[in-house]
Parts: structure tokens; sequence; C-alpha cells
């Protein structure tokens, strides 16, 4: 299988009043394509920084990031950001969508940059918005659906482009469970039936066992990675 | 640049109204005044270049008495030493095309129930081309009137209206002094003069009959000035010396004598009027372009803040693809908008300010187009120039960053 993620020797400091602090301390992960990859691990063990450097928000200290064999740290400003368009969707867990715009505008948004016509735009979002099952939504301001809606909507915004890979960071971490496992579900149909990649962030072990393969950071180390099955439940 | 490009920055604009609307108010107020006032500065320019027309053009004038002796200025009412024939003899001058001998004196004129206190004017036919004056209707009068001092007037515009009204005054005979002068023809309208007289308040007769029946003269065939028509405005200095020349032979003078005449270029001094307008008019289209400025700050302002609050907008888009160039394109076209919009009000406000200023306080206003097409560009260009730092700022944030923001 095509590697989509190939990191090697991954670590990322941040600078802060109190001097450098070292959050990833050597990271190395290999994801293929078509993989569901879920991401656990104590507060500040450094997931989301982890997920930020992998949807190419942020950017390494050392080490490198290939993406689809590409050696994300040659690329320009502008060209990062042609891969957030066409190859990542990003599910955040804050939804991140943008207040003043109704649902299509906000799924079309990554078309807009992407180039497309108004027209064509529109077609692309109500299709999408109807395969999260928002169609009727459409006009809809983003505070006038509940949180769950808001999550498809970030997805649907995150699908448009036919992307290989998504990546969500704690996509159900302001969801109930029956939400939460709508949005799961959601997710496991783009991986089965799309072949999309999927790396998720989640801090419930329920969550986690959608995905196939399951990788735990602690203190900015992969500490732990295989077959999500193999896994005991953890305690919550 | 696409059509939702332009929606998207109008949905912005109204997110803020009164925000807006403000900001917006400080073009509306800079584009305003920069045309009014340069509404105002064209206005009155035109308003001198006409009094400039109306004189008469290449006009030189002499007047009798020199300009200063020993820092005294001998008035002319004193010293009578320009004649008629000073002004025959210089008309034989090659740089000078006409001379009109001129005597003046205030008089009342009477027709029928009607009567009117004006300055008549005692001069020759040439007069009226030396003052480029049309005869509406009407004859001038001749030399034949000159040489008889027949009684004969020639009516200014105004003198005729407040006369005879609607009535045809040519033919007519009016008094004035009490004796009859027939009326031979009427003046075209003239307007004001560089210095705000009406110039159509004026009756015109033969310089003869003003000395000898009118005013009486102490000095038989001495006039108070004669007005000079130089050939064209290239030859004005050597028309100047020319006449200097000659009356100074003709008066007798001796090498070390003053002049006893001056001689004033008429033309060079409404040229100076003409740049002292126009330097009126730059400095009132400067001060309106400073609110202007103030207009550019106050978007540059509002759009930093705009950015500032936006932050994590920002993020959003750059996160899913927006590249540099879309965010400030985006920003750019907002403070874009506010300006041109602002400007559109302006042109209007100032538009209409400008034709009250006209009617309220009777200033003579001139609208131009150019003013109209300099604004809008100027406006653009503070647009742009105030809109690309915040734009460029938001375009250079770090996603992950922006993001974050709070
Ligand atoms: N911008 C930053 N500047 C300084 N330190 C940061 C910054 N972002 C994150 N950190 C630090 O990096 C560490 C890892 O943060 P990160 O957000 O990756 O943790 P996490 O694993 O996602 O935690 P959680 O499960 O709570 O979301 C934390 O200790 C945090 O304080
Ligand atoms: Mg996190």
């Amino acid at each position: 299988m095509e590697e989509v993620i190939k990191i090697t020797n991954l670590t990322k400091n941040y600078h802060t009043d109190a001097g450098e602090v070292c959050v990833l301390k050597g990271v190395d992960i290999t994801i293929k394509a078509g993989e569901f990859v879920a991401i656990m691990g104590p507060s500040g063990s450094g997931k989301s920084t982890f997920m930020n450097i992998l949807g190419c928000l942020d950017k390494v200290t050392s080490g490198s990031y290939l993406l689809g064999g590409q050696n994300t740290a040659n690329l320009s400003r502008d060209e990062l950001a042609e891969l957030r368009n066409h190859v990542i969707g990003f599910v955040f867990q804050g939804f991140n969508l943008i207040p003043r715009q109704n649902l299509i505008d906000n799924v079309a948004l990554p078309l807009v940059y992407a180039g497309m016509n108004a027209a064509a735009r529109k077609i692309r979002a109500k299709e999408i918005l109807k395969s999260v099952g928002l169609e009727v939504f459409g006009t809809y301001l983003p505070n006038q659906i509940s949180g769950g809606q808001q999550q498809r909507v970030a997805i649907a915004r995150a699908l448009i482009n036919r992307p290989k890979l998504i990546l969500a960071d704690e996509p159900t971490g302001n969801l109930d469970t029956k939400t939460s496992q709508e949005i799961m579900q959601l997710f496991c149909d783009l991986n089965e039936k799309e072949g999309i990649t999927i790396v998720l962030v989640t801090h419930e072990p329920d969550i986690a066992r959608y995905a196939k393969r399951l990788v735990n950071f602690v203190d900015g180390k992969i500490q732990h990675d295989g077959p999500t099955h193999l896994v005991e439940k953890e305690p919550a | 640049m696409s059509l939702s490009m332009l929606f998207e920055a109008w949905r912005a604009m109204g997110a803020n109204r009164l925000r807006t609307f403000l900001t917006m108010l400080g073009m509306v107020i800079g584009v305003g005044a920069v045309i009014v006032m340069s509404a105002i500065g064209a206005g009155t320019q035109a308003k001198v270049k006409e009094s400039i027309a109306s004189m008469g053009s290449n006009l030189l004038i002499v007047l009798a008495g020199s300009m200063t002796s020993g820092g005294v200025r001998l008035g002319s009412g004193g010293v009578q030493t320009l004649t008629i024939a000073d002004a025959s003899a210089m008309e034989e001058l090659e740089s000078i095309s006409a001379t009109a001998p001129t005597s003046s004196g205030s008089a009342q004129l009477i027709y029928q129930s009607a009567n009117w206190s004006t300055q008549v004017t005692g001069t020759t036919p040439s007069y009226f081309q030396v003052r480029d004056w049309e005869i509406e209707s009407g004859y001038p009068f001749m030399d034949s009137d000159v040489r008889g001092a027949t009684r004969v007037v020639v009516l200014g515009k105004t003198i005729a209206q407040n006369l005879f009204g609607d009535e045809e005054a040519v033919g007519k005979t009016i008094r004035i002094k009490n004796s009859p002068y027939l009326v031979v023809g009427v003046l075209s309208k003239k307007g004001q003069s560089l210095d705000g007289r009406d110039q159509d308040d004026t009756a015109i007769v033969p310089i003869t009959t003003a000395q000898t029946k009118l005013f009486g003269s102490q000095f038989k065939g001495s006039v108070r000035f004669i007005m000079v028509e130089a050939v064209s405005d290239k030859v004005m200095d050597k028309a100047e010396q020319e006449m200097a020349q000659l009356l100074r032979q003709r008066h007798k003078l001796r090498e070390s004598a003053e002049d006893d005449f001056t001689i004033r270029n008429l033309t060079a001094l409404a040229n100076t009027a003409e740049e002292t307008t126009k330097a009126m008019s730059l400095m009132l289209a400067a001060i309106a372009s400073i609110s202007l400025l103030v207009g550019g700050i106050g978007i540059m302002n509002i759009m930093l803040v705009s950015v500032t609050e936006r932050t994590r907008e920002i993020g959003i888009r750059i996160a899913i693809g927006a590249k540099q160039r879309h965010i400030l394109v985006q920003f750019l076209l907002e403070a874009l908008m506010i300006s041109i919009i602002g400007c559109l009000i302006g042109v209007c406000v100032g538009v209409g300010g400008a034709l009250l200023v006209q009617k309220f306080f009777s200033i003579s206003v001139a609208i131009t187009q150019s003013s109209i097409m300099v604004s809008f560009l100027v406006a653009t260009g503070v647009g742009v120039f105030f809109g690309f730092y915040p734009a460029r700022k938001a375009a250079n944030l770090e996603p992950i960053e922006a993001l974050r923001y709070q």
C-alpha cells in the first residue's frame, strides 16, 4: 500500500517565556492509504501538536514529514495551502465554522480557494450536505443548528474537495454519546466505502474502537502502536 | 476576483453597520470637502477669467501723472498731462492697434419718470474695440460724433434695463445733466469687473461731448487716461517702451525728468490675479485633501481592528486552503468597498453642498468633472494604500496561531 504519511524522528519545540518546551520528542510513524488510525494519550502529551503538524498547520522543529512522498519542509506557504485544500480535510473539536455564513457557504468555502465557479460550488455543496444528512439546513447559520449537526457540516466541508486524508482532533469531544456514535459511523463509512485515510484523536476508548489501528502518545512520544482489537479496554 | 468575493466583502461590511458607516463617513466628508472646495476654487477662477476676458485683451492703460514723485503720488486730477492728441499719436505706433482716450465723471440720467446715477465715460469709438465690447442693438457713435461733439450716448445693459425696461432704447432721447442725448446703441452684457463693479452700469459719450458739454475741463483736450490695445500679447513690453518714449518726446521731458504719466499693463495684472486665484483654489483643495487622508487613516484603523477581531476566521480560511493572496484580496476589497462607496456618497454630498453654497452664499461654484474623477482615483488609492497594511497583516498570519486566537 502507498504510504500517505511517513514521519521520521519528528520533534517539536515551542518557545515560551519560560524557555524552550519540547512537546514532541522524536516521533516515528508511517500511515498507509486506507488506514483508520486513532490517537490516544493523556492530556498534554502532544496529540494536538502532532495533528497540527500532520495537517500542515504547524511546522516541525526537526525530523521529516513526508505527505504522499513529498517532504513538507520543502513546500512554500501557498503549496502547503494547496495541500490543505486538496489533499487534507481537517475536522476540529470546536467545529470552526464561519459564524456569519450559511451552511452551504461554509461547506463550499474550500471550493472558493480551489477556484471553482459559484454555480458549480453550490451544486457540490448541496450534494455533500446531503451526504451528511443536512440538505434541508443549507441556508441556516451555524448557530442555528446543534453541535452534532455543526460537526457534520465541518466534516462535509473537510470532504468537499475529495481529500485522501481526513484529520480529526477530538471530533466528538463536544458531543454526547449518541451523536458521537453517529459521527463515528460517518467516519467508518468514509474509510470503508471511499477508502479515505483517517487519523483521529480521542480520549474515549469507545470512540477509538471504531478505528483499526491505535497509537498511544505519552509525553511527546509514541508509547504503543498496534491494531485496535488487541488493546484492552482502558479505565476512563 | 469574482462576484462572490465582492459579495463576501459586502457581507463583512454589513456585519457591523454602525462601524462601517462611521468609517465611511470619514471618506464621505473627505471627498465631499474636496468636491466643494475645488468647486469653489474653480468657480472663483472661472469668474476671474471671465472678468479678465471682459476687460479686453492685450490691454495697457496710460494714466496721467507719475505714479510716485518722491513718495507722493501725483493725482491725475491735478496733473492733466495726457491729451487726445497723445492718444492719436500712439495709435500710429507699430505695436499698437487702437487707443481710446477716456475721461469720466458721474451724472444723472433721466428718461421720462425713470432716473439713474452712473459713471459717464467720454471716449472715442475705438474704445469699443479696445474693450472688446459688442454693441447689442443700434450702433456705436462715430469719429464724426467726436469731431462734432454731438449729444449721443451708448448705454450699458444695466442702464438700458433700468431706464427703459423692456422698451427699445435705441432712438430714444434721454436727459443727462438736463441736456437731451440720443441713444444710438446699447452694449452687450459684460458682467462684473475684477474688483466686483458692474461694468454694464455705464454710459458712453464722445470724449469731446464729455469735455465740452458734460463736465467741462480746465485743460481743454486733456484726458484722465488712455486705454491702449497692443497688437498681440507678445509685443506688450515693446508697446510699453515705445509709448513711454513717444510720450516723453511729445511732452518734451528732459533726460533727467521723471515720466509725467504711468503705464500699467492690465493684462499682466490680470494674470497675477489669475495666478492668485489658482493658488487659492489649489490651497483649498490641499486642505480638503487632508480630510481625505484622515478618512483613509480611519479605514486603516478599522481594518486593523477587523483583522484582529477576525483572526480566528482568517485561521479557518487558511486551514482549509486559502492562499495568501486570497486573504489579501478579501481584506483589500473590504477597504476598497468602504472607500469607494464612501466616495460615491461623498460626491453626492459634495455636489449638493456646492450647490447649497452657491445658493445661500452666492459664491459662484463650478463642479468639474476632473474633481470628481480625481476624488475617485484618490479614494481608490486611499483604499488600497490604507487597506494594504491590514490586509497584508491578515494574509501573513500563521495558520496555527490564527486558529488558536481567542
Ligand atoms: N503554542 C504553544 N506554546 C507553548 N506551548 C504549547 C503550545 N501549544 C501546546 N503547547 C504545550 O504543548 C503540550 C502539548 O499540547 P497539546 O495540545 O499537543 O496536547 P494534547 O495532547 O492535545 O492535549 P489534550 O488532550 O488536552 O488536547 C502542552 O504541554 C502544551 O502546554
Ligand atoms: Mg488536544
